[in-house]
């Protein structure tokens, strides 16, 4: 299963090494991970998705993760009620011919147009990894020369719906 | 751990008044803060990248041990933080020094030993360069250490040290890497009140009180319990809790096993004392494990080792887990009742809460009939020569269950555990996770210097012994009475014993027919050394040994294909174990 967790850091170096080093250690595969300051410049927060086999394995990488020193906090806000945000930059074979019918496609998923030359356009677009690959899918079609993904950062709301149960002891 | 501001000030005040405060470089403040924390030995050897942190040694002594090998010394670090309950402290220098002390540093982290661990580092300036002498031993310990830390300002050395210590000692205790750059330990020391070393530790806060409800829920559980079961392991050595463990299996009437470190914390003769569980333990132990309804386990982590198979781990229990790791709960095995504490503590809450008792009579009973109908045999006759489990037995006799005994890892490190009885806790000193080779005779020094009155009993095997076996050396220097018993089959025994039971007899490089002449080994090293052949030499040579005052080598020649038995065929449960009787 696919998880959200969130991980606070002490700003030090080789923090982030700990970290993933940690997840490799113990055999988590992360599938994205992002790293920056939080509004303290001596913390840190990361934003991982892991796939983890099952609850078990899942009590362990949060446990072993908040035994780390440098590690202050670590939610796991995956059935939380959260904003989830990811960026990527799409760079698409766009001839004048079609960019009319490309821009028409892309307009939807309110992507910014970031770069333009003569038979190529980069385009900006932030949102749910799902929207992120519904507009990749859309363009593939037309030929994408370039892809960058940011990977996933995300927020717990202000106002939760759910009740989220409480892993037993953490 | 705080050092308030006038503390800081007087430990780097000048003595001599009319001089100009002397200015302290790093390496300075680095033996003050040693001294700070009480350290009266340290192990270590010097190089080019730690000369700093040397000479404020020799202007300011520390006991320094220098090994023969920074293994040696940080196995010896660990044999003393083991038996004195205090951290263990090493000194290495960069690149090969630090990676000398990979191992000890694994092996500490993995039987949870407190130590603190000074590497030199090539200077901050030259660091990623590929220098001389470099190795990023930060990043090759990052896996394999509680903390480390790189020093990258000398203002923050107090601090950096400080820290390293409170890591190691405290919660589950473990190894502290801290890493020095040359010219961090030459850099001139200024104290500001940034530098005061107060511990800053926001994002490690271990819990060490019971939570009060699980505490409750736990009690109600035993004294409702027919068939309860106590497991002991280390962490109830590290807690001190030995006599709270006694306490609450004899108000109770529950039997006690233990896993392979947590032997010591119940007597080996105590009626309520079933013997060893796991790979190699008692059939009673590990039958009670699989008929147990509770299975309390206090300060044991469940290693694959102890449990088998864990789909058929103890399957009738309800699991009551004592650890001050909480991330070793659930971990293995499900567990319904959690208490994250320390062990003393803990248990000091479950006797508070004075339940009433259950009645174990009839379980106490079963597992009697299971001692008598199994108890752990070997078959010794005159023309099978000297068995290794005679010697071990020897040993427990001439030193009546009082001495110290360090193991490597093998037959002889089990053989150890099954026939040595220890009348007291913190006197078994073994390499259990990790299964390090060359361990007990360094361990044994590092031990004998936390007890020198002990008697210390390094049994060894041949094998094991000749990785470690240069210092040697430390005993002839500075006449540390250890004595070394080398269970001597030619072989590496637990390795052929596997390739005979699961590899078709097929001994592949684990026979080892060339020996040296342990006895002339001993005395080029001016040690008197023994060989004995035979169970009747050994009733006098061994005890003369072992009673002098002296070092001494003892290579007693036993029969190779002895195996260890009863055993627990890894994949297979623990009720599943073979060997349990004579053929």
């Amino acid at each position: 299963m696919k998880r959200i967790i969130t991980v606070t850091v002490i700003n030090q170096s080789g923090v982030l090494n700990r970290v993933t080093g940690l997840l490799m250690k113990r055999q988590f595969n992360i599938e994205s991970i992002t790293v920056g300051h939080t509004e303290q410049p001596q913390i840190s927060k990361m934003t991982f998705v892991v796939n983890v086999e099952d609850e078990q394995k899942l009590e362990q990488l949060l446990k072993q993760l908040q035994k780390q020193v440098d590690v202050l906090k670590v939610n796991d806000i995956t059935e939380k009620s959260i904003v989830v945000r990811e960026l990527a930059l799409v760079k698409v074979v766009a001839p004048p011919t079609v960019r009319a019918e490309i821009n028409s496609i892309v307009e939807p998923f309110r992507a910014a147009t970031i770069d333009t030359g003569k038979n190529v356009v980069t385009y900006q677009v932030t949102g749910n990894p799902e929207k992120i690959d519904a507009f990749i899918d859309l363009l593939k079609p037309y030929g994408i020369k370039d892809l960058t993904r940011t990977g996933v950062t995300a927020f717990v709301r202000e106002t939760q719906k759910v009740h989220t149960p409480q892993l037993s002891i953490l | 751990m705080k050092m308030t501001v006038e503390e800081t000030e007087q430990m780097y005040e000048e003595p001599e008044a009319s001089a100009a405060p002397k200015q302290l470089d790093g390496a300075d403040v680095l033996i003050e803060t040693l001294k700070k924390h009480q350290v009266e030995v340290v192990f270590g050897y010097p190089g080019g990248a730690v000369l700093p942190i040397y000479d404020a040694l020799h202007k300011n002594p520390i006991r320094h041990i220098l090994a023969r090998h920074e293994q040696g010394a940080i196995h010896a670090a660990e044999g003393y933080a083991r038996v004195s309950g205090k951290v263990g402290v090493v000194i290495a220098t960069s690149g090969p020094g630090a990676t000398n002390v990979v191992t000890g540093i694994a092996d500490a982290m993995m039987d949870s030993i407190p130590l603190v661990v000074f590497t030199g580092q090539v200077a901050t300036t030259v660091i990623g360069t590929d220098a001389f002498q470099e190795a990023d031993i930060i990043s090759i310990t990052q896996p394999i250490t509680k903390h480390n830390y790189q020093v990258k300002d000398v203002a923050d050395l107090p601090r950096i040290v400080n820290e390293a210590f409170h890591i190691a000692s405290t919660g589950r205790p473990g190894p502290v890497v801290v890493d020095i750059p040359k010219n961090m330990a030459t850099g001139i020391f200024s104290p500001t009140d940034e530098t005061t070393g107060e511990v800053n530790l926001p994002g490690y806060q271990p819990t060490t009180t019971p939570n009060f409800l699980q505490i409750q829920k736990a009690a109600n559980a035993i004294s409702t319990a027919k068939q309860p079961l106590i497991l002991a392991g280390a962490g109830v050595l590290f807690a001190k809790a030995s006599d709270q463990l006694v306490e609450l299996a004899e108000k109770y009437q529950i039997p006690v096993t233990n896993t392979l470190l947590g032997l010591g914390t119940i007597e080996g003769n105590h009626p309520l004392f079933i013997g060893m569980a796991g790979m190699h333990g008692t059939y009673t132990a590990n039958m009670a494990i699989q008929t147990c309804d509770l299975l309390i386990n206090v300060g044991a982590r469940f290693d694959d080792r102890l449990t088998g198979n864990l789909a058929h781990f103890a399957p009738n229990a309800k699991v009551i887990h004592i650890d001050i790791d909480p991330a070793e709960i659930g971990k293995n095995v499900p567990t319904e009742i959690p208490i994250v504490a320390d062990a003393k503590e803990a248990l000091l809450a479950l006797l508070e809460q004075n339940a009433p008792n259950g009645n174990t009579a009839a379980w106490l009973e079963s597992l009697q009939i299971n001692q008598k109908e199994y108890p752990l045999f070997y078959e010794a006759s005159e023309e099978k020569g000297l068995l290794p489990q005679q010697v071990v037995e020897l040993i427990h006799e001439y030193t009546n269950g009082d001495a110290v005994v360090t193991t490597d890892v093998g037959q002889h490190q089990m053989w150890a555990a099954q026939y040595y009885k220890f009348n007291h806790p913190h006197n078994w000193v073994t390499s259990g996770g990790l299964g390090t080779m060359g361990f007990g005779f360094p361990a044994a020094i590092g031990a004998q210097l936390a007890k020198p009155e002990a008697k210390v009993v390094s049994i060894v095997g041949d094998a094991g012994f000749q990785m470690t076996l240069q210092e040697l050396s430390l005993l002839q220097e500075m006449r540390i009475p250890v004595k070394i018993v080398i269970l001597n089959n030619q072989a590496l025994g637990m390795v052929r014993q596997w390739q005979e039971t699961f590899h078709g007899e097929r001994y592949s490089h684990s026979l080892i027919p060339v020996q040296p002449d342990f006895v002339k080994l001993a005395a080029a090293y001016d040690l008197k050394g023994y060989k004995i052949e035979s169970y009747e030499d050994a009733k006098v040579q061994l005890k003369e040994a072992l009673e002098s005052d002296e070092p001494v080598l003892i290579d007693c020649r036993v029969v190779q294909k002895e195996k260890v038995y009863p055993m627990v065929v890894p994949g297979t449960a623990l009720h599943e174990m073979i060997g349990v009787k004579p053929e």
